[in-house]
């Protein structure tokens, strides 16, 4: 893993720090997160402190520091899907996962995360799986599909 | 270039560069601020100190906004009231505000701004904080609840120490500050210097309290409890109290320990003179064979932790001498637990400092003898003062007293580590005695004293020309550590403490000081130094006894075991 960080920097040698966000961008898009390694070695190489880069990163929702679990979860909280109840879906989906927005469940099947709109405003609330829609997610469908995939698992 | 400009209704002078707030403090109106600091670059974040421009009707934040020709401002319209009334209650809609269980009850800036602004009823009540705290640093508690996000303790953490422990995390209101992966403070970068407490407006960051382990130690009638003090805390503790800055109350003080309860009454400066023969001992043998140069002092415990994270190629030139406070508990408990027939168990050691890095240096793993710690308890200045008041002891009504032998007595040297130089002026009043066999003529050395960040000279010593430096505040330390990384070597001997003025600054002290009360407390220890009869370390009766009947010589056999330690580099997100 270090290997693929090590070579994103290397590529954008002598990049100093208006770089950061364009390079966490493309280490979680190789790495799927960002790892408290990852986040040392940009701090090194960049010079800026990694509490520096945390905050840069949690300010926004695209950054996480979690592994993606296997299947990853978005929820739209677009006006639209807001406007349809998307508040509580997300709020459902927690409570099954035991898991929060940007976090991974612990057997590492499932990841959330929240997104602003999707462009499915047609279908709201919408959730998407590891690509596929969900239209119109209510709690008890989105139980439903959960319990699915979890069943997939077994 | 004067500029004429406009201050309700009143004409005034202002300067090019200046801001509003610069024109309105010269001239005596108050503004509130919250995240203004004093030489700091206004970062204008809490909108606190807002006045109305009228020649654009707007208002605007006078801490950032650079004054104009012609300008007109008006400070404390009904409309700027409102508005600054408006900001200290939208504080407080989500500040828990239990005021009467905070650690900063009394002396709080929000709370002052509350009572400032006549907020007598709870208008806006929103949805309270609910962080969870961090209590993993031996050293400072931090509860992001009473945080207000002025950024205060962020920019002190990473422009006057470099070490950018904290910064902001996550976005509106979920906003708070933490360390990096938002981790407990006692696994980042965090010096433990407490600079952060000193500028935090409100409770959200204190020192680990020492006090209820204290006041345990001192009801059981097994334990000999015995305290030490810091030479700056004699000069700091009057503040606490009312009276004038820089103050000497070190009799009054050491009656009021003694009133506490405190069974033996000891000066870290005494250790302070110890540290003096130990480490003007190692730099003389460094320079005669051979050995790692620059030495750098290691009392300050900030500085030990910034050098074992970000500095580990200069560990070699960190003095392996132990801190005072360290060595006087070592000393405690050995030579003095024979000299009153006690075991070193029943001994419960507590020091008093001006310091929270202190706290952490207390429970280092390498600050133990056989087992035994070698000072049980740190509490603050701070924490001294609350000692003091709950024991009920009225510090206008007590009269001095002197400490106790044989730990107890001290030269002015060692009471000259309260403030930055004053390790290299004491030192090397005694290298040079030791190298010349005579006194220096003159010994106070004008160039290492005041509160300078840095400080340079250089003093000829027999054929030797010594080079020495003095910083205080990391950043200062990283810029000259940078130079000799990059190939300086006319520097032999450097004296770093973490706080900017050294101890006098300490992350323990009173907090509300300004620089004058500061530059008092300094004035107060050069004045002691100049009444003083025993001006050097090598001159003081009792260190000399302690060498001759228990430890041997500088750098010897026993001193070795009690006094000095080494350092490892440590494993932390920087």
């Amino acid at each position: 893993m270090k290997h693929g960080i090590a070579e994103i920097l290397d590529a954008r040698g002598g990049a100093k720090r208006d770089s950061l966000i364009p390079i966490l961008q493309e280490i979680q898009e190789s790495e799927g997160f960002l790892s408290q390694e990852a986040v040392s070695e940009v701090g090194s190489r960049l010079g800026i402190p990694t509490s520096k880069i945390y905050g840069v990163a949690t300010f926004y929702n695209q950054f996480r520091f979690e592994p993606k679990g296997k299947y990853h979860i978005q929820v739209c909280r677009g006006t639209a899907c807001h406007v349809l109840g998307s508040a509580t879906v997300l709020d459902k989906l927690e409570k099954i996962l035991k898991a929060k927005a940007g976090q991974t469940t612990r057997d590492g099947l499932f990841s959330i995360e929240v997104v602003a709109c999707i462009g499915a405003c047609g279908l709201a609330p919408v959730v998407n799986i590891n690509g596929n829609f969900y239209a119109k997610v209510t709690e008890q469908s989105l139980t439903e599909i959960i319990e699915n995939l979890k069943n997939k698992e077994v | 270039m004067e500029m004429n400009i406009e201050i309700n209704n009143r004409p005034m002078k202002a300067n090019p560069g200046e801001t509003i707030l610069d024109v309105l403090t010269r001239n005596g109106i108050k503004v509130p601020t919250l995240c203004h600091m004093k030489d700091y670059f206004p970062s204008g974040a809490c909108r606190m100190c807002v006045v109305e421009h009228e020649n654009s009707g707007r208002l605007v934040t006078s801490c950032s906004y650079p004054v104009e020709e012609g300008m007109r401002i008006k400070t404390h319209t009904s409309r700027v009231v409102e508005a600054r009334k408006m900001i200290v209650e939208l504080l407080l809609s989500n500040h828990p505000d239990d005021c009467l269980y905070c650690v900063r009850n009394g002396n709080c800036q929000l709370q002052e701004l509350a009572v400032e602004h006549h907020v007598t009823e709870r208008r806006i009540s929103g949805l309270k904080n609910n962080f969870s705290k961090d209590l993993s640093s031996p050293s400072i508690t931090r509860d992001p609840d009473k945080c207000i996000l002025c950024g205060r303790c962020v920019r002190v953490c990473e422009e006057v120490m470099g070490v950018s422990a904290i910064d902001y995390i996550n976005r509106g209101s979920k906003t708070l500050i933490g360390t990096s992966f938002n981790k407990g403070l006692n696994t980042s970068s965090c010096v433990n210097c407490g600079q952060c407490i000193m500028v935090c407006p409100t409770g959200a960051l204190s020192e680990k309290g020492h006090l209820n382990e204290i006041q345990m130690a001192l009801s059981d009638p097994s334990k000999k409890v015995v305290v030490q003090y810091a030479p700056a805390i004699s000069v700091s503790l009057a503040e606490e109290f009312g009276m004038q800055p820089g103050t000497d109350v070190n009799g009054l003080m050491n009656a009021a320990l003694r009133k506490i309860g405190f069974d033996f009454v000891f000066d870290t400066s005494f250790s302070a003179d110890l540290t003096i023969m130990e480490e003007s001992a190692e730099l003389i043998d460094r320079v005669a064979n051979g050995g790692t140069l620059p030495l750098i002092t290691s009392c300050c415990p900030a500085w030990v932790k910034y050098a074992e994270e970000f500095a580990v190629d200069f560990l070699p030139n960190v003095s392996s001498c132990k801190s005072p406070q360290q060595m006087l508990g070592a000393v405690i408990k050995t030579y003095f637990a024979d000299k009153i027939k006690t075991k070193p168990e029943d001994i419960y050691s507590v020091s008093v400092m001006p310091c929270t890095a202190k706290k952490f240096e207390a429970q280092r793993e390498d600050m133990t003898h056989h087992g035994i710690t070698d000072v049980d308890a740190v509490m603050t200045t701070r924490e001294l003062a609350q000692l003091i008041r709950l024991y009920g002891v009225d510090m206008y009504n007590i009269n001095p007293e002197l400490t106790d032998s044989p730990l107890g007595i001290r030269s002015s040297a060692g009471k000259l580590f309260g403030g930055s130089g004053g390790v290299m002026e004491a030192a090397l009043r005694t290298a040079y005695f030791k190298l010349t066999g005579n006194e220096l003529k003159e010994f106070k050395i004008n160039a290492v004293r005041g509160l300078t960040g840095r400080k340079e000279t250089k003093l000829q010593i027999g054929d030797l020309e010594v080079g020495v430096a003095v910083v205080s505040g990391l950043q200062n330390a990283k810029v000259l550590l940078d130079e000799i990384r990059n190939g300086r070597d006319d520097i032999h001997f450097i004296e770093i403490m973490a706080c900017p003025g050294g101890c006098i600054a300490g992350g323990g002290q009173h907090i509300g000081a300004d620089q004058k009360a500061i530059l008092s407390r300094l004035s107060s220890l050069y004045d002691i130094d100049d009444r003083d009869s025993i001006k050097v370390s090598h001159k003081n009766p009792e260190v000399i006894e302690l060498y001759e009947k228990f430890l041997g010589e500088p750098l010897g056999h026993m001193s070795h075991e009690l006094l000095h330690t080494e350092y490892e580099k440590r494993e932390v997100p920087l």
